[in-house]
C-alpha cells in the first residue's frame, strides 16, 4: 500500500524522531511511504481558533498534496481528525465543488496511526520492544472524534517488555486544547496538574499517547516539576526494537521520489 | 421594530456568506435586563473560581457523582443510541417548522380555555408577567425553578413593581437566600456544599419572612430538605399567583410538561387560582408520543434517575382541578436569531438536562458563575453568544478544549464542539477591523497562515526556530518564552527545537546521504 | 435594543412568526423522525415483550423499592377476589400480606388497613370514586371526602390519602395519576404527607412508550396527569439523592396481582 505520511506541523518543526518512527513502523510491516513536502500545516489551529477564513489556503494546500494516496497516516489524533471532520465541511463552504469533493475524498482516506495498525492492516504486534514501566493517555480527539477505541493499548500490550500500567481518569482531558492553553492557561493549568498526578500516581517511566500536542503538554509540566517521567509518543514506542534483534530494517522499500516541493 | 434587524455584528457579507448566515437575522436578546451576559471575559472570571479550593472541592465531588450515576441508568437502556438519534431528530423538525407548530401550541392552549402571550425579548416577557400579577391583586408568587425566567430576569423585575418572588426549589431556595446567583441549569447551589448550606438556612430563613430554621439544624442533608420544607410550608398553602417554566410543550393537544423531583413544582402548578407559565418558544414538541422519547433522556441525563420523582402535566385549565387561569407566555429573546445560524441552530434542541456540564473538565474547575450567563459549561457557551450576540460573550466560544465530552453526553446530540469552533469563526469575523480579538493574536495568525502558505516559507521558518535552541541550553527545555507564550511557560516547559526538521531529515535522506537508517531501536 | 421603546404587545405574535420565517430562510429539511426505538409493545430492556404479568410486577416491585417507596403485595384469586396470600417479606424488598392476619376477605381492603395501621392514619382523604371495598377493613380510620373541594389547609392536616391510579410504569417505577375515579383532583395526591396507592395488575406497563400509547388511546393525555416516582426527593444537596421534601414523604404502593 502507499501511503502517504501526514507529518503534521508540530512534528515536523518538534518532533521529527516522532515522524522518523512513524516512517519505520509502516515500512516494518511492508508498506511503501512517501512524505509529500508540499504539505505544511492542515490548519488545525487555524480552523480551531476561527480563523477558518485563513486556513482556507491550508485546507486546499493539503487536499493537493495528498491526492492519490491510498491512505494518508498521520501521528496524531487530532490533526486526523479536523482533516476526516472538518475538512468536508470546510471546503463546502467555499461553495468550490471540485474542493469539496477532493476534500470528502482526502477525509475518508485520512487515519491516525493507532487505527490505520489496528483498523485498516489488522496489526496488533508490530515487532516492538521496549522494556519500560509506561502509562497511555488516550488523546481527546483520537478517543471522541476518531474513535480509535482500544487500538493504541492493543498495540502497546504486544510489545515485547512493555509493562502497560493504567492511568486513572484516563479519559479525562489533559487541558492541551490548542489556543486554549494560552488563552485559558489557569484553567488549562488546573487540568493539567489533575492529569499529572494520575500520571504519576501510576509509578510509569513513560506516559505515552498518540499525539505530540498533548504529550508537548503534560510533558511540559511533568518537565517542570522536574518529576522524571518521559513523554513519548506511541509511534516511537512501536518503532522501537531489541538492540539484538538483526539489523534495522533500512529504508529499501522508500518511494522513487518525494512528490516535488510546489 | 417590527422587521428583523440586520446583524449587528454580520461584519463583512462575504464573512456572513462563508458562515452560512442569512444576511438579515432577527435580534439578539436586549442588554441590560436578564443574565446573559458575564461582567468580565471567562478566563479572568475562570481565575477567582479556580482560587477557591472550596469550590473546586464541591464541584469536583458533585459532578464526580452525578456521572457515575447517570453512566448507570443510561446504560440501562439498550436503545439510548437511538432515543437519542430520535429525540434529535423530533427538535430538528421542531426547529424546522416552528412557526406551524408555534401557532399549533396556541391554538389548542387558547381552546382549553389558556391564554397565549408572545415576548419578543425579556424586556416584554417581564412587563407581560409583572401585569398578570398585577391584575389578580397579589404581592407575592411562588416559582417552580426556570431557566427562561431566571435568564430574563423575572424577579428583579417583579421586585421593581413591588411583587415578592419566592424561589421553592431546594437549589433555588439556597441560592436566593444567599443572595448568590446559580451555577448549574439542573442543580444551581452545587457550588455550595452541605455546611454552606447549612449556614445559610440558619442565617436567612427566618429572615426572608417566612419560618426560619429550627435551632440546632445540622448539616444532614435530610434535615436541610426538611428545614426548606418546613420554611415554604404555609406559602405553598396559601400562594394566589404560581409562575413556572415547562419543559416541554406538546402542540398537538398544548399540554404542557414540568419535570421535578421535590414536590415544589406541583404546589406551584396546582394549589394557586393563577399559573403563569413562561417558555422559550424552542420547548415544543409535536406530538404527546414524543414524550415517550424526552421522558427517558431527560431524567436519566439529569439527575442520572430511571425517571425523576414528579411529572405534571395539564392542558389549558382543569375544572376544578387547579389554576383556573393559565397564562402561557412563549419567548423569543434571541432564539429566533440562534435560529437563524444554520450552524448554531442545532443548539435549540437543547432540553436543559446539564449532562454536559457535570462532564465537562472546564465547567468541573470554573464552575458556571465564571460563565457569566444563567446558561454555563459547554451548552451556555454556544448558547449564550448565540442569544445574546457573540460579541457580547466573545470569550465563551474559548472556554473549551474541545475534548468532545460534552457531545457523547448530549440526549439529543448536539455538536456542541464544532459549534463552538464555528462561533469561534464568527466572533473572529465579527471583530475583523475592531481589534477584537487582539491584533497580536490576528497577527501572528496571519503571520503563521502566510508562513505555512508555503513549503518553502516553512522550511525556512523551522530552520530559523533551531534559534529557540539557544533558550534551553542550561536545562535541556525551555522555562520561559516572551508574550503571547508567556502563558504556556507559566506552568509547563517547552522542549528545545530539534536540530533539524523532519522534512530536512527526509529530503537528505531520499538524496541519499546515508541517513538510511531511521534510528531503528535506539530507544 | 429598544428595550425603552413600548410596543403594541398585538405586533408581538406577527413579529416573532415572521423572525421564525426569516431564521428559516434557508429551508431546513431535517432527517425523518426514526422511531427504531423500542416503542409501545417491544417491551422494555428488563422486561421481555412477552414476559408474563408476573415479572412486571415484580420489576415494579423492585423500582419502587429502589427509590424508597413502601410496597405491599396482594394477590388476589382471580375467581372471587378473595385474598390468596402469603406472608413475608419477598426477595424484592415488598411485604407481601397475609389477608388472614388483617382479618378480612378482602385483600386489598387487608393490606389497606394493615398500611393505615402501621402508619398510625386516623384521617384518611377519600378521593370520588375510590372502590368503597377498599376502605372495607380500616377501623377506626375516618374517611375524609373532597365533597365541596377541601382547601389546602383541611388537605393538609389529614394524616394520608388513599388513591387508585391510571398506570404504572415498570421499568421505571412510575405510577401515573390522571384525576380519574379513585385519583382525584391533583392536589389531594399532594398535600397529605403520606400517599398509599393502590395499583392492579392490568395497569401495569413495560415501558415509557407503553405508557404514552395507553394515554393517548384511552384519551387520557390531556387530562391533568401526575407521573409519581417514588417520594418526594430532591438531589440539590451535593447532587446526593435525598428523600422527602415537599410532596408526600412516604410514598406506600399495594401492588394486586
Amino acid at each position: 500500500m502507499r501511503i502517504g505520511l501526514f507529518v503534521t506541523c508540530l512534528v515536523d518543526g518538534m518532533f521529527p524522531d516522532v515522524g522518523d518512527a512513524t516512517v519505520a513502523v509502516l515500512e516494518r510491516l511492508g508498506h511503501e511511504v512517501d512524505v509529500p513536502l508540499a504539505q505544511t500545516c492542515c490548519g488545525q489551529m487555524h480552523v480551531n481558533t476561527g480563523y477558518a477564513r485563513e486556513a482556507l489556503p491550508l485546507v486546499r494546500r493539503h487536499v493537493a498534496a495528498f491526492a492519490g494516496y491510498e491512505a494518508v497516516v498521520a501521528p496524531s489524533g487530532s490533526c486526523a481528525g479536523l482533516v476526516r471532520h472538518h475538512y468536508p465541511a470546510l471546503a463546502e463552504a467555499t461553495g468550490d465543488a471540485a474542493l469539496a469533493a477532493a476534500a470528502a475524498d482526502l477525509a475518508a482516506r485520512t487515519y491516525e496511526l493507532s487505527e490505520f495498525l489496528v483498523g485498516v492492516l489488522g496489526v496488533t504486534d508490530v515487532g516492538a520492544h521496549y522494556p519500560h514501566r509506561v502509562t497511555y493517555h488516550p488523546t481527546c480527539h483520537s478517543l471522541r472524534l476518531l474513535r480509535v477505541g482500544d487500538a493504541p493499548t492493543r498495540l502497546l500490550r504486544a510489545v515485547a517488555g512493555l509493562e502497560l500500567v493504567e492511568l486513572p481518569a484516563a479519559e479525562a482531558c489533559c487541558g492541551f486544547g490548542g489556543t486554549f492553553a494560552l488563552k485559558n492557561a489557569d484553567t488549562s493549568t488546573a487540568m493539567l496538574a489533575d492529569k499529572m498526578r494520575d500520571v504519576l500516581s501510576t509509578g510509569a517511566e513513560v506516559v505515552t499517547a498518540g499525539d505530540s500536542s498533548c504529550l508537548m503538554h503534560i510533558g511540559g509540566g511533568l518537565s517542570r516539576l522536574r518529576a522524571g517521567v518521559r513523554p513519548v509518543h506511541l509511534a516511537e514506542i512501536l518503532a522501537s526494537t531489541a538492540p539484538a534483534a538483526g539489523p534495522p530494517v533500512a529504508a529499501t522499500a522508500v518511494s522513487a521520489a518525494a512528490r516535488a516541493v510546489r | 421594530m417590527t422587521r428583523p434587524a440586520v446583524r449587528p455584528d454580520a461584519g463583512q457579507a462575504s464573512s456572513a456568506t462563508f458562515l452560512g448566515l442569512p444576511a438579515v437575522v432577527p435580534p439578539t436578546a436586549p442588554r441590560g435586563v436578564g443574565m446573559l451576559r458575564g461582567d468580565e471575559p471567562f478566563p479572568a472570571a475562570a481565575r477567582r473560581a479556580l482560587a477557591d479550593a472550596q469550590l473546586r472541592h464541591n464541584l469536583g465531588k458533585a459532578t464526580g457523582t452525578i456521572r457515575a450515576r447517570r453512566a448507570g441508568v443510561v446504560a440501562e437502556l439498550d436503545d439510548w443510541d437511538r432515543l437519542r438519534a430520535a429525540g434529535a431528530a423530533i427538535k430538528d423538525d421542531v426547529l424546522a417548522h416552528l412557526d406551524d407548530y408555534l401557532t399549533r401550541l396556541e391554538e389548542q392552549v387558547v381552546a382549553r380555555g389558556g391564554v397565549v402571550h408572545w415576548a419578543r425579548d425579556a424586556v416584554e416577557a417581564n412587563r407581560i408577567v409583572v401585569d398578570l400579577v398585577r391584575a389578580t391583586g397579589a404581592t407575592e408568587a411562588v416559582k417552580v425553578k426556570s431557566m427562561a425566567t431566571q435568564e430574563i430576569g423575572l424577579n428583579e423585575a417583579l421586585a421593581d413593581a413591588g411583587i415578592a418572588a419566592w424561589e421553592t426549589d431546594l437549589a433555588e431556595l439556597i441560592v436566593q437566600l444567599g443572595h448568590d446567583r446559580p451555577s448549574h441549569i439542573v442543580v444551581p447551589a452545587i457550588h455550595r456544599n452541605r455546611a454552606e448550606i447549612r449556614d445559610i438556612f440558619a442565617r436567612e430563613m427566618g429572615a426572608a419572612g417566612g419560618v426560619p430554621a429550627p435551632d440546632g439544624l445540622t448539616d444532614e442533608p435530610r434535615a436541610l430538605a426538611e428545614a426548606a420544607r418546613a420554611h415554604l410550608r404555609q406559602r405553598f398553602l396559601s400562594a394566589k399567583v404560581a409562575i413556572s417554566g415547562a419543559n416541554f410543550a406538546v402542540a398537538e393537544t398544548g399540554t404542557l410538561c414540568v419535570v421535578e423531583s421535590e414536590g415544589n413544582g406541583r404546589m406551584c402548578l396546582t394549589l394557586p387560582d393563577t399559573l403563569i407559565t413562561v417558555m422559550g418558544l424552542e420547548k415544543i414538541v409535536p406530538t404527546w408520543r414524543d414524550l415517550e422519547v424526552f421522558l427517558q433522556l431527560l431524567p436519566r441525563s439529569a439527575t442520572g434517575e430511571r425517571m425523576n420523582p414528579y411529572t405534571s402535566m395539564w392542558t389549558g385549565v382543569a375544572p376544578g382541578d387547579g389554576p383556573r387561569a393559565f397564562h402561557l407566555v412563549l419567548l423569543d429573546n434571541g432564539r429566533t436569531a440562534t435560529l437563524a445560524d444554520p450552524a448554531g441552530r442545532a443548539a435549540l434542541r437543547c432540553i436543559r438536562c446539564a449532562a454536559c456540564l457535570n462532564v465537562c473538565p472546564v465547567y468541573e474547575r470554573t464552575g458556571g458563575h465564571a460563565y457569566g450567563s444563567v446558561y454555563p459549561g459547554p451548552i451556555g457557551a454556544v448558547l449564550s453568544p448565540q442569544l445574546a450576540g457573540v460579541t457580547d460573550n466573545p470569550s465563551l466560544p474559548y472556554a473549551s478544549t474541545l475534548c468532545g465530552a460534552c457531545l457523547d453526553a448530549c440526549p439529543v446530540a448536539i455538536d456542541i464542539p464544532s459549534m463552538l469552533v464555528h462561533l469561534r469563526a464568527r466572533v473572529v469575523d465579527a471583530g475583523r477591523g475592531t481589534g477584537r480579538p487582539p491584533s497580536a493574536e490576528r497577527a501572528v495568525m496571519a503571520a503563521a497562515a502566510w508562513t505555512m502558505a508555503k513549503p518553502g516559507r516553512w522550511a525556512r521558518a523551522l530552520r530559523a526556530a533551531r534559534l529557540g535552541r539557544l533558550l534551553g541550553r542550561r536545562r535541556g527545555a525551555i522555562g520561559r518564552l516572551p508574550p503571547p507564550l508567556a502563558s504556556w511557560t507559566t506552568s509547563r516547559d517547552l522542549p528545545v527545537p530539534p536540530a533539524e526538521s523532519f522534512r530536512d531529515r527526509w529530503s537528505r535522506r531520499q538524496a541519499g546521504d546515508g541517513l538510511g537508517s531511521l534510528r531503528e531501536g535506539q530507544r | 435594543m429598544s428595550q425603552a421603546t413600548p410596543r403594541p404587545a398585538g405586533d408581538a405574535r406577527a413579529e416573532i412568526l415572521a423572525r421564525v420565517r426569516s431564521a428559516l430562510a434557508d429551508r431546513p429539511s431535517p432527517a425523518p423522525v426514526g422511531r427504531d426505538y423500542r416503542t409501545a409493545g417491544a417491551g422494555s430492556p428488563s422486561l421481555a415483550a412477552d414476559a408474563p404479568r408476573q415479572a412486571s410486577l415484580d420489576l415494579l416491585s423492585r423500582r419502587l423499592v429502589d427509590y424508597h417507596a413502601l410496597v405491599r403485595r396482594v394477590r388476589l384469586d382471580t375467581a372471587t377476589g378473595d385474598g390468596a396470600v402469603t406472608s413475608g417479606a419477598g426477595a424484592d424488598g415488598a411485604d407481601w400480606v397475609d389477608a388472614g392476619k388483617a382479618g378480612g376477605g378482602n385483600a386489598i381492603a387487608a393490606a389497606v388497613a394493615a398500611a393505615l395501621a402501621d402508619r398510625g392514619v386516623r384521617r384518611l382523604v377519600r378521593p370520588p370514586g375510590l372502590p368503597p371495598g377498599w376502605l372495607a377493613g380500616a377501623a377506626g380510620v375516618e374517611a375524609v371526602d373532597d365533597e365541596p373541594a377541601l382547601t389546602a389547609g383541611e388537605l393538609d392536616a389529614a394524616d394520608g390519602v388513599l388513591t387508585g391510579c391510571a398506570l404504572a410504569i415498570a421499568e421505571t417505577g412510575t405510577i401515573i395519576l390522571d384525576g380519574g375515579p379513585g385519583q382525584g383532583r391533583r392536589a389531594l395526591s399532594l398535600v397529605p404527607d403520606y400517599h398509599l396507592v393502590v395499583v392492579r395488575a392490568d395497569q401495569v406497563v413495560a415501558g415509557v412508550p407503553d405508557a404514552i400509547a395507553r394515554l393517548v388511546t384511552t384519551g387520557a393525555a390531556a387530562r391533568p396527569q401526575t407521573w409519581v416516582s417514588g417520594p418526594s426527593a430532591t438531589s440539590d444537596i451535593e447532587l446526593n439523592r435525598v428523600e422527602g421534601v415537599h410532596g408526600p414523604r412516604t410514598l406506600e404502593v399495594i401492588l394486586v396481582s
